[in-house]
């Protein structure tokens, strides 16, 4: 296998109205095997992912929220979330799910994983990735 | 240049696999390597041998596959993506007891991590789709 490289995930809808962002949970989920340095970025209607209650079951939809909780524990702790996207939408980063993992390197205290950043900061972290994913 | 391709619309509903299709070929003349074609979400039907579109519009399934022939692609389908749209092979039939398969044999199916490892081992991932 090659050095590590800086792999981003980069969500841009919604949850339910596509499978883009389960099938995006897959990948995130697989490719955490790999040792590579993963993050994920939420913009446009990809912030509604994170959107603390989500219920699908009036669509017959499985609610697959949970999933994002658990990313702490495969290593994925980078979920950055542009702030226009969220003041676009009405929302705030009280509206998203409590994310948080253990930082193994600070005796495992916890942290949050997402990341409020500007859409200038995120154009130049998306600018620092060897790979991007697009979902 | 080594490149890996990801293609996550179907054909002729979607025009990312008739342009991957162009990237590839235009890739593989100039002398570049394309390491691997993967198809994932609705990507996956670009995969099955039952394809018949009007005979005076071209053939996105056998295109793929001839270009693969005449280079030795490897093209994979996911299997996770492939097992939801009903792409089947020998295997999957096997494992899953379905009374058919239709997939096209320049492609396999497989997981997820050949998707990974693809964008680790090239020097560029290209994602073909929305």
């Amino acid at each position: 296998m090659s050095d590590i490289k800086k792999f981003m995930y980069v969500n841009r809808r919604a949850p339910y109205g596509t499978v883009y962002a389960l099938e995006s949970l897959e990948v995130v989920l697989i490719g955490a095997a790999f040792d590579q340095d993963v993050s994920l970025a939420f913009i446009g209607d990809g912030v509604f992912q994170l959107k603390a209650g989500q219920n699908g079951s009036d669509s017959d939809q499985k609610n697959f929220s949970p999933i994002y909780q658990a990313l702490g524990d495969y290593d994925v702790t980078k979920l950055y979330v542009e702030k226009e996207s969220l003041e676009e939408r009405g929302l705030t980063l009280e509206d998203l799910m409590p994310l948080t993992y253990e930082d193994e390197d600070d005796d495992y205290e916890e942290k949050d994983s997402i990341r409020v950043i500007s859409r200038a900061e995120m154009t130049d972290l998306l600018d620092q990735q060897d790979v991007l994913f697009n979902f | 240049m080594k490149y890996a391709i990801q293609i996550n619309e179907g054909p002729y509903q979607h025009q990312a696999t008739d342009t991957a299709y162009h990237f590839a070929k235009a890739a593989l003349e100039k002398g570049h390597e394309i390491s691997r074609v993967f198809l994932y979400h609705d990507g996956v039907n670009n995969s099955t041998r039952i394809t018949t579109p009007p005979q005076d519009d071209r053939h996105i399934v056998n295109r793929w596959a001839e270009l693969a022939e005449k280079h030795n692609l490897d093209m994979v389908v996911c299997v996770a993506a492939a097992q939801r749209r009903g792409i089947v092979d020998d295997g999957e039939a096997q494992r899953n007891g379905k009374d058919a398969t239709n997939i096209h044999p320049a492609f396999r199916i497989s997981g997820l991590g050949q998707l990974i490892e693809a964008a680790v081992e090239s020097d560029r991932l290209m994602v073909f789709g929305d």
